[in-house]
């Protein structure tokens, strides 16, 4: 979902020497290009079409081609439609504009895209934190005991499919307000791949690591703060990816049902005021917030993999 | 001394497999003595490991009876160590850490933190890794983990060392310089230890007694060789020992000419 929408712009640097430097020798053979591609990164360009390495081109040129791309048709697609798409200029100056007073406060209906923003980001924290807290450990109990596995497996299979939003009425019913309602849903949201993926890690643990405990007779507390949580952290911290993931896709829904302020109920009240240069901004503003936690979690989840046993 | 420090009664093995019940071991009896170094040896799948498990308490037999020191196996536990195949060190610990979790929970009960990092620094120097302590597993070479994984398992002072081919991952030359150190540990320590090998050298050269084994399926011990060669043995030396020669070729005798055709068997 968000991963696979998100991962994009962050893969293609370290694809991309092979692809340009193939274009930019067209006539030598294969494999002198492959040569010449592998030995080129880091030396000055042979063609002299820059001063700067071959590398930094190599790393920069194809994500601002692919942006360069998206911004060509929205340009296209706004001359076509008479401008009732605006154009990339238009939302240009509209977002300095927007941007250059983020934090105000007209009211609690009319407020900066800043406290848009970090309302949301607010109830994904209170949300996924809830649900981080109940569901690690509830993953935990569940991959560590058989019996618990089988006798939670079904509930989780049968209630992870369900839309978020579809529990948002009863977090209303329950909570009696917008917004623990929508932190309900965040939490409801995000619990899931954390119990899934902490139980499946705690199930994938080396048999090796659990002899070494067998062997040392190591209380379960031991078993748990030196084995288990080190071995499973890495599967977790997935399972956490996902999740922040998740919860920002459906925060913005969420807030487009609870109203207040946050950065969903922004593009719908953008929506009701027909100001569709400030909805293309929120859609900016969402993804670039989404990018930002998918890569900060990713850094965090390669710090904390380590080197599993070889022979 | 008691002549019987390890006791196998009758022992049978059976796994329950996808295909039916798989008969493992059976009719095991052996007696291993305190200060014993004791080989098994035999084909791939003769159910070596199998018996050493079982001696660790890792896994129960079908019927027959273990004991340790006149006390009945049930499990596993600290007393008798096992060093395992693969090393089994915890990648997120560095070396030091690991064995002081062994140590710690053998001795932490009765010693101060002091006394327990100074066993772990003892540990790591009787193996020759005290400039390797404060590193990853991730970062040292296979024959320094199996070193280590060694040292985790005699820093617990175990009754038997338990090992499980813990020299069949490495290279000639670094097994070598291991089983040196190993019989120079063992004669320091006068540890009983029981071995599960496939190499016959390693036999000879490390055992006072090799327990060879027939194949399996339902692999017993098929005979038990006493290895009489004075200590401490020196490779070099024994290579032409005549003595020497003389029990590699019992040992290969039994497994290539009585027990050879292993797929025929199998």
């Amino acid at each position: 979902m968000v991963s696979a929408v998100f991962h994009a712009p962050l893969d293609i640097p370290q694809e991309a020497p092979q692809i340009i430097a193939n274009n930019a020798s067209p006539i030598s053979a294969r494999g002198q290009k492959y040569l010449e591609s592998s030995q080129a990164v880091g030396r000055r360009a042979p063609r002299g079409w820059s001063a700067l390495p071959r590398a930094f081109w190599l790393a920069v040129l194809p994500p601002l081609c692919g942006l360069g791309l998206l911004v060509g048709l929205w340009a296209v697609l706004s001359s076509t439609t008479g401008g009732s798409i605006p154009s990339p200029k238009d939302t240009w100056l509209q977002a300095v504009e927007v941007f250059s007073d983020p934090f105000y406060r007209n009211g609690p209906n009319d407020q900066g895209v800043g406290w848009n923003v970090l309302a949301s980001l607010q109830r994904v924290a209170v949300g996924f934190g809830l649900a981080a807290l109940v569901g690690i450990p509830a993953g935990f109990v569940i991959g560590r005991f058989a019996f618990l596995s089988r006798m939670f497996m079904p509930v989780v299979s049968l209630l992870r499919p369900v839309s978020p939003l579809a529990w948002l009425p009863i977090g209303l019913l329950v909570f009696k307000g917008a917004n623990p309602a929508a932190i309900w849903t965040i939490f409801i949201c995000s619990i899931w791949p954390m119990i899934i993926n902490t139980a499946v890690g705690v199930q994938r643990v080396p048999q090796d690591y659990m002899n070494v405990a067998r062997v040392l007779n190591l209380s379960e507390w031991k078993i748990a703060t030196k084995i288990l949580f080190p071995a499973v952290l890495p599967y977790m911290l997935t399972g956490v990816r996902l999740a922040v993931g998740t919860a920002w896709l459906v925060i913005v829904a969420a807030e487009m049902l609870t109203g207040g302020v946050g950065i969903g109920f922004w593009v719908w009240d953008e929506w009701n005021n027909l100001n569709v240069k400030n909805i293309i901004i929120a859609i900016f503003v969402i993804g670039i917030v989404g990018l930002l936690l998918e890569y900060a979690l990713i850094k965090l989840a390669t710090a904390f993999t380590f080197e599993e046993v070889k022979a | 001394m008691s002549t019987k420090f390890i006791e196998i009664h009758g022992v049978e093995q059976t796994f329950k497999t996808a295909k039916g019940l798989f008969p493992a071991l059976r009719d095991i009896h052996l007696t291993i003595a305190k200060g014993e170094f004791v080989a098994l040896i035999g084909h791939s799948g003769c159910g070596k490991s199998t018996l050493l498990n079982l001696i660790a308490g890792l896994t129960t037999p079908t019927n027959g009876a273990l004991l340790c020191a006149n006390k009945e196996i049930k499990g596993p536990g600290p007393e008798r160590a096992v060093v395992f195949q693969n090393h089994s060190l915890l990648p997120w610990l560095t070396c030091f850490d690991n064995i002081y979790l062994a140590v710690e929970r053998v001795f932490g009960a009765k010693e101060t933190k002091a006394q327990l990092k100074t066993r772990t620094d003892a540990a790591l120097a009787l193996v020759g890794l005290t400039h390797a302590g404060q590193k990853r597993p991730g970062e040292i070479s296979g024959g320094m983990k199996q070193r280590v994984g060694i040292a985790r398992a005699l820093s617990m002072e175990p009754q038997v060392l338990l090992m499980d081919e813990p020299f069949g991952a490495l290279d000639a030359l670094t097994r070598a310089k291991l089983q040196d150190e190993l019989l120079e540990i063992v004669a320091r320590t006068q540890s009983t230890v029981v071995m599960v090998t496939h190499d016959v050298d390693e036999a000879v050269l490390l055992s006072d007694k090799i327990v060879m084994m027939t194949n399996g399926p339902a692999a017993t011990i098929g005979e038990v060789l006493t290895v009489d060669l004075p200590r401490p043995r020196r490779r070099v030396e024994l290579a032409e020992d005549p003595q020497y020669v003389h029990y590699r070729k019992a040992v290969i005798d039994f497994l290539y000419t009585r027990q050879g055709h292993v797929e025929k068997a199998a």
